[in-house]
């Protein structure tokens, strides 16, 4: 296990819904059965639609939604922390070693406190430093490597733009010093030129900091820019998983490749020559039994419209898995 | 032929307790029957501005310059000021499409009833007649179940159904000309292709003008058949989509595709264009990008080039400091 940061063995995470209060309780299968290591130093992507069942994935991993089967093992140095079993004072350890990116970064900010008091509050939640010169200190590191004007940091957010307040989430997220950071959707709001800005700023602190990613997107040519390896995923299941190149240049599993042909191509030649998937997301209440993408699926199989293949993912290439439905 | 839509010289200024705001300075653009004009540019480049500008739907402390037209089918729209002239433009010859189909849905009246409601206003007919041509338009645009569709609320739908549900009721009243303001943005990439299809289709059938606004050039290469890129207020460059894609001579134009992360060449560096937009308060004399210009001539870095748009090829318009900026790289 030397060189996985995060290993997710057959996880599984439910919500309970009820309609209302008279009718039946119900389980909503929001991820299922996932297995995925992510080497240290990786950058692993996570993507899918809406729906998908991404976030909740990145939020069990993080520990922040409770895991209904299967555990997280989180890889440090000395110990490994299992998130399924773990007491309070592990969590709070683990807590400072990952950290979460949000999507929205006009929501994630207070903006009744500075800037320096956003960068601040975790050190100060997490006790880990003693005093205020320290704080400041680190709040200053932090805040330079994520390339904040020091002299910003006495003000509110409401004073900049989409992209730096971006930056001061991320120097937020960064500055208790985590090995592990999940990215929700980290650059989803932000226009072109400013998305390539915070890209390739999470690239560098990435061999500055040591650091490993979890990123979660909709947007797989943002994915298949800056990520190593790329998981996609389709209403609570992994469908396909590896090297992001591989992956991208030999997509095996038809959702992938109706995923790649739906991306607008910027070649005005190019047009309509997207695999148009019928339809939408079926509801996580009752997923199709079998394939989860037999409902959508352009090209489906006699076995696999009938329900009878099970979601399996196999191994085609070395490190590249596909759903067994499509593989075979 | 005139066009059916023409925009001549608009500016659009706000009046805000910080002083007077130009969010739209000197645009002309025009849209032919059957044809998609794109306008692409970043938030706060004043895209929705002027697409609201061509319903008057800009809010109360806004203003106009005198000698601005807006002709749409031979009328200027600026010069309405009776309630019942701007019904006609709002929703009778013009209609809009919006990005969050959720907030633009009253969230308690149900969808038929918004329907109806609207048809009821802009054409002469009865309940039961609105009600079939709604249904209609609810199959039309690929909505399975159209009947008990057209008694449910917005929040009953998914994401996609909803912004198929908005595209019906806009195009119920067969309006000439659609103003589509980032109907693609919020949905996922399946959902987006199937939409873009539909939108494409649509247009076609009816053969009605559409201005498609989006930051996306990929979704503009799918649709649009003439671009104009705008920054902070101006268009600084226009013309056919391949020519502005394939060729583009604006270094705003240029450095918005390097910007752009292609699947295809992954080994492309991504590059942001350099800087912040500016406040809309403090905006640049002379070329308004070239605070972040990345190739700046000395007089344009001056500020003492006035923004012009000059043809370069035919149907091809750059502006001035922008071409002279475009030959240094």
């Amino acid at each position: 296990m030397g060189d996985n940061l995060i290993s997710v063995n057959n996880v599984s995470v439910n919500f309970d819904y009820q309609e209302n209060f008279i009718s039946k309780k119900q389980k909503i299968h929001a991820v299922n059965n996932i297995n995925i290591k992510i080497k240290k130093g990786s950058f692993f992507g996570l993507v899918g639609e809406s729906g998908s069942g991404k976030t909740t994935l990145g939020r069990a991993i993080l520990g922040a939604n409770k895991i209904s089967s299967g555990n997280v093992i989180f890889h440090d140095d000395e110990r490994d922390y299992d998130l399924t079993d773990m007491n309070k004072q592990d969590l709070k350890e683990y807590r400072k070693k990952a950290q979460l990116i949000f999507q929205d970064p006009y929501a994630a900010l207070s903006p009744r406190m500075t800037v320096r008091d956003i960068i601040a509050e975790p050190l100060e939640v997490m006790k880990i430093t003693n005093s205020r010169q320290e704080t400041d200190e680190r709040v200053r590191d932090i805040a330079s490597k994520c390339r904040l004007n020091i002299e910003h940091l006495r003000r509110f957010p409401h004073a900049f733009s989409g992209g730096q307040r971006q930056r001061i989430s991320i120097a937020r997220a960064l500055v208790s010093n985590p090995k592990f950071i999940v990215a929700d959707e980290s650059v989803a709001a932000l226009d072109v030129s400013i998305q390539a800005d915070i890209l390739n700023l999470l690239k560098q602190l990435q061999t500055e900091l040591n650091l490993t990613y979890l990123f979660i997107s909709h947007d797989l040519s943002v994915v298949a820019h800056v990520c190593d390896v790329v998981a996609v995923m389709y209403l609570g299941h992994i469908v396909e998983m590896g090297p992001s190149r591989e992956l991208f240049k030999n997509p095996k599993h038809s959702y992938t490749k109706a995923l790649l042909s739906s991306i607008p191509s910027i070649d005005p030649e190019k047009r309509s020559e997207a695999i148009e998937l019928k339809g939408e997301i079926p509801s996580a209440l009752n997923p199709p039994p079998g394939c989860v993408f037999k409902t959508r699926c352009p090209n489906p199989g006699v076995d696999c419209k009938g329900g009878e293949i099970k979601m399996s993912l196999i191994e085609v290439e070395p490190g590249h898995w596909v759903d067994q439905c499509c593989a075979l | 032929m005139s066009h059916l839509l023409e925009v001549k010289n608009l500016d659009v200024k706000f009046d805000t307790d910080e002083g007077r705001i130009t969010a739209v300075e000197n645009i002309s653009l025009s849209v032919d029957q059957g044809e998609v004009l794109g306008i692409v540019g970043e938030s706060g480049s004043g895209k929705s501005v002027t697409a609201k500008s061509i319903m008057k739907l800009n809010p109360g402390n806004t203003s106009y310059n005198e000698d601005a037209e807006i002709i749409l089918d031979n009328e200027n729209v600026l010069q309405f000021t009776s309630k019942q002239d701007l019904k006609k433009i709002r929703g009778g010859k013009v209609s809009m499409i919006f990005q969050e189909p959720m907030a633009s849905f009253a969230p308690a009246i149900k969808i038929g009833a918004q329907m109806v409601e609207q048809l009821l206003i802009h054409k002469n007919i009865n309940k039961e007649e609105a009600k079939s041509i709604s249904i209609n338009m609810l199959k039309r645009v690929g909505i399975a179940d159209a009947e008990k569709r057209f008694n449910q609320y917005a929040f009953e739908l998914s994401g996609g159904m909803r912004q198929r549900a908005m595209i019906a009721m806009a195009l119920s009243t067969m309006p000439k000309l659609l103003l589509a303001d980032e109907p693609t943005t919020a949905l996922d990439v399946t959902i987006q292709a199937q939409v873009i299809n539909l939108i494409k289709d649509i247009i076609r059938e009816y053969q009605m003008g559409v201005i498609f606004i989006t930051h996306d050039l990929g979704v503009i290469a799918q649709v649009a058949d003439h671009v104009a890129v705008m920054y902070l207020g101006s268009v600084v460059e226009k013309g056919p989509v391949n020519e502005i894609l394939k060729n583009p001579k604006h270094p705003y134009t240029k450095g918005l595709l390097q910007a752009l992360p292609d699947i295809n060449n992954l080994d492309a560096p991504l590059s942001p264009i350099p800087g912040n937009i500016p406040s809309p308060l403090d905006r640049p004399t002379g070329c308004v990008f070239r605070t972040r210009c990345p190739h700046h001539n000395p007089e344009g870095k001056d500020g003492k080039i006035e923004m012009k748009l000059i043809e370069v090829e035919p149907g091809h318009w750059v502006d001035q400091c922008g071409i002279k900026c475009g030959q240094n790289g």
